[in-house]
């Protein structure tokens, strides 16, 4: 049995995250749409926090909600009028994007059902999670530690930002 | 009550089925790099469940998530910065106007 309050944090993240993921791709108005994708993501945060995961948390808040959100809102407002609505959908791509999630959810979780026990695990204590662990292994270079990832990534944020500012700068 | 993997795992599961049908449904471009990364997040709640309730004393899926994090910031600024100059060549950002792919 868990607190109550636990359990009361989990259903209003699990709503939140339902609800806005919903109005996200359902709003007409682009600007509303990259809001709500701002609620979506601080949702997951709570997740990831209500996980014991603080450090991973902390870096959704940051990168996903600090950063992309912004860089969505500000280009949504230099290539679009924020009052505009999108124009209507056609019924046939409607139902075409209907499809395609209905039968996204149906194989998902078809697949995650026929795993029913799996399914009923129960949170289990974390064993040596601490944050100088975590800095071990992602700095190390022995087996099971995450030196080569973590460079590689510097090296395409790099490739990232000289490409970015190569494509979009003016001719 | 236990808070079992069961409730983690199917809000992430709508989140995804939403990912989809707005990647479908969207004709502005911005719209639709929104709903891929309601997709991207999606799959970044999983790696994280999946990790913590069956390998609780194992950390990858968190570095997964972690890098996976840093690689959708940086697919972002590049798309984003492509939009943009497409704006600025065609005054238009709707997949279905957009058909030529030449300066």
């Amino acid at each position: 049995m868990e607190l109550v309050g636990s359990i009361i944090m989990l259903g209003i993240i699990v709503l939140s995250i339902i609800v806005f993921s919903v109005l996200t791709v359902t709003t007409r108005k682009i600007l509303r749409s990259a809001t709500y994708l701002l609620f979506t993501l601080f949702a997951t945060a709570g997740i990831y926090f209500q996980l014991d995961y603080e450090f991973l948390g902390a870096v959704q808040i940051a990168v996903y909600a600090g950063g992309i959100v912004v860089l969505f809102v500000f280009s949504i407002l230099l290539t679009s009028r924020p009052g505009d609505n999108s124009a209507k959908l056609t019924s046939k791509k409607h139902v075409l994007g209907l499809i395609a999630a209905v039968g996204t959810l149906v194989v998902a979780g078809y697949a995650l059902f026929s795993r029913c026990t799996a399914l009923c695990t129960k949170l289990s204590p974390m064993k040596d999670y601490t944050m100088d662990n975590l800095g071990t292994d992602l700095l190390g270079s022995g087996a099971g530690q995450y030196l080569l990832p973590f460079e590689a990534i510097s090296v395409l944020l790099l490739a990232c930002i000289i490409g970015g500012i190569v494509v979009a700068r003016k001719r | 009550m236990e808070l079992t993997m069961l409730y983690y795992i199917i809000p992430s599961l709508i989140m995804f089925c939403c990912g989809v049908y707005g990647f479908i449904t969207r004709k502005n471009m911005i719209a639709i790099l929104i709903s891929l990364e309601l997709m991207l997040n999606a799959v970044d709640i999983n790696f994280v469940v999946f990790n913590r309730f069956l390998f609780p004393g194992q950390m990858e899926g968190m570095f997964f998530t972690l890098f996976a994090i840093a690689i959708a910031a940086a697919e972002t600024a590049l798309a984003i910065a492509i939009i943009i100059n497409l704006f600025r060549v065609a005054k238009n950002i709707d997949v279905e106007d957009v058909n030529e792919m030449k300066f």
